[in-house]
């Protein structure tokens, strides 16, 4: 029984937003499947008195001073935008149509 | 002459010979970037006007910047000439990996998404490099956004390993081992997020060490996965990349998780070392870090290193951490979870490449994005995301991420356990050599076996050092030797693997990428078989 079918791909793939290709959805499938149940031995390890760890170090609200810094100017943070316009990033509608 | 004594060829110097050298002004900065470029041009092969690598060569770099190179390093010479006082590495060549953000110069991560994006700031690391007056030669190919072990996840094409071209040079940091193994730089930067710089030094013959998470500055790295990534230094010896360890490292208030404090000097540490005494220290074998899934001459030249740290004095003890058995497993969850995450930002919006949809007249943002990230994200890249995104969501997100959470700390408490016997743990950095290319490319997770013995490191944020063992019997390749120390104590590394590379060599008579073939000759070979 595989742990993956090509439509929860397909859906992952839509909430990712990366419109996979037909061929592509069915190799991602397969692989995927070999994947997780590798991955799955996982869930038999720890057990519930195990705490979790997010990260290497513990740390916890760093902050640095609130101080006025040198920053990029407009021209250079529009400097790679794929369209920009009037000092500002010029992107595709957001809305669906009327 | 007095003192230093460079060999005639300047790409076979070491950094610290070159930065005496330079000081003493027995050659100029000039000299010694233009020595490098000729050797890039010589053996890096050529790019295609779509940025792929074309035709049999090392293909280590994505971006050289001769100009820039020249000039930078005309104004070492100019300010000496002054008689202005200047940094211990001012003058020494280094290739940036393209996962680093360079104010000017073309930063892809080994990616179409980002073909053509040049950032307007450099990256902490790349400011600390100007600020040594180092001379950046140019930017070296990876695997996209650092996922792989091998540089064939490359948009631009894969690196080939200086000591057999058809054989790969490790990854994602392939570009910069194979630039310091074909001799095109004496240093260059890379990112370790479960093994890319370890894995590719291992297959090269060459030095690179993961620092302490947190020892190095993030700010600037297009991000993999934030809590494992660690930028650090590669090198051809111990005490280079201890030179540039010291460069990069620092407390940055631009990244959060940067370390404060004191920090080992891990120059001294490798100067230490090259006595090649051990007398006092204690050096743990990790059980479950060799045995089945290695290759036989891996495990010989493994079993020889425990002989001859011995030899200088250590005591070899064997230690177990059994959760290292899952870490692969964990990481595999932890990592896709944190890039699926990360690599959202690539939008199509503010940077980077746009695509539009065919087929619809006025496409919305969304479909922009979905179009984009199909054509701009390759099959490795698509892989993670998708597989991050499904241990994120509801109904698994506790069975997989946060188990692979929990595995985080049992790896977390082997470490500990095992650094209450040992001051450092040693392991074969890969289970095999440099494998052929195109040899795992179906089969991803075999590519991921190759950083089993790299990741219980990331996930605990301990540092650790890959350094030559010699070659393996079988197929006359090189072999890494892992060294893993306690969180912030990077200096051992310096201090074990100073060691071990001065009985080792002395043995061999010089250093092992000595025997690295001569790549004209292989280069003449490939030309040759084009042409019939």
């Amino acid at each position: 029984m595989s742990a993956i079918s090509r439509e929860e791909v397909s859906h992952l793939a839509m909430l990712a937003r990366i419109d996979l290709q037909p061929d592509e959805l069915d190799r991602l499938a397969a692989q995927l499947d070999v994947i997780l149940d590798a991955v799955a031995t996982v869930t038999q390890v720890a057990g519930e008195d195990v705490p979790a760890t997010s990260h290497p170090m513990p740390l916890t609200n760093v902050t640095r001073p609130d101080e006025p810094r040198p920053c990029l100017t407009q021209d250079e943070a529009l400097s790679g935008a794929p369209a920009a316009e009037a000092g500002r990033f010029r992107v595709p509608r957001i809305l669906e149509e009327d | 002459m007095t003192g230093t004594s460079l060999p005639a060829d300047l790409t076979r110097a070491t950094a610290a010979g070159l930065a005496q050298a330079l000081a003493a002004g027995e050659v100029s900065a000039v000299e010694v970037a233009q020595a490098h470029l000729d050797r890039i041009a010589a053996v890096d092969g050529t790019r295609d006007a779509d940025g792929v690598a074309t035709g049999k060569a090392v293909h280590a770099f994505l971006h050289v910047c001769a100009e820039s190179a020249l000039a930078d390093a005309r104004a070492v010479d100019d300010a000496r000439a002054a008689g202005q006082p200047l940094p211990a590495l001012a003058g020494v060549p280094i290739a940036v990996k393209d996962v680093m953000a360079t104010r000017g110069l073309p930063t892809t991560c080994g990616s179409r998404i980002l073909q053509g994006w040049v950032p307007p700031y450099d990256a902490t690391v790349v400011a600390n490099i100007r600020a040594a007056r180092m001379v950046v030669l140019g930017k070296t190919n990876m695997d996209e956004f650092a996922m792989g072990s091998s540089t064939e996840h490359s948009a631009y094409g894969p690196t080939r390993n200086p000591w057999d071209l058809d054989r790969i040079p490790g990854g994602s940091g392939g570009g910069s081992a194979a630039s310091l193994a074909a001799f095109e730089t004496p240093l260059a930067t890379g990112t370790d997020t479960g093994g890319s710089i370890r894995q590719p030094a291992s297959v090269t013959g060459t030095v690179g060490v993961k620092p302490t998470y947190g020892a190095v500055s993030r700010y600037g790295l297009v991000a993999l996965a934030s809590s494992l990534d660690q930028a650090g230094p590669c090198a051809r010896t111990v005490l280079d990349t201890a030179l540039l360890h010291q460069v990069m490292a620092g407390h940055d208030p631009m990244d959060s998780t940067s370390l404060t404090g004191e920090y080992p000097d891990v120059i001294a540490a490798a100067r230490a070392g090259a006595t090649g005494s051990l007398d006092g220290v204690t050096v743990g074998v990790v059980r479950e870090l060799s045995g089945d899934g290695y290759q036989a001459g891996v495990l010989r030249r493994f079993e020889e290193s425990l002989a001859v740290l011995t030899e200088a004095g250590a005591k070899v003890v064997e230690v177990s951490c059994p959760s290292f058995t899952v870490a692969l497993a964990a990481y595999y969850l932890i990592l896709p979870s944190e890039a699926s995450s990360n690599l959202a930002k690539f939008d199509a919006m503010r940077y980077g490449l746009r695509v539009e949809p065919g087929g619809v007249a006025v496409p919305t943002a969304e479909q922009v994005m979905g179009a984009t990230r199909a054509a701009g994200f390759g099959d490795e890249v698509k892989r993670r995301i998708i597989l991050g995104t499904y241990a994120l969501s509801s109904g698994y997100y506790d069975a997989y991420y946060g188990s692979a959470q929990k595995v985080r700390t049992l790896i977390q408490r082997d470490f500990a356990a095992a650094f209450g016997q040992a001051d450092v743990l040693v392991s074969p950095t890969s289970p095999t050599t440099a494998f052929p290319l195109g040899d795992k490319l179906e089969n991803p997770l075999a590519m991921y076996l190759q950083d089993v013995a790299t990741i219980p490191a990331n996930l605990a944020g301990v540092p650790g050092m890959s350094l030559p063992s010699g070659l393996a019997e079988e197929d006359g390749l090189p072999v890494g030797l892992q060294i893993l120390a306690p969180a912030g104590a990077d200096d051992r590394l310096y201090r074990v693997g100073g060691a071990l590379e001065a009985i080792l060599t002395a043995r061999w008579g010089g250093s092992v990428l000595d025997r690295v073939p001569d790549l004209s000759a292989a280069l003449a070979t490939a030309a040759n078989g084009a042409t019939r």
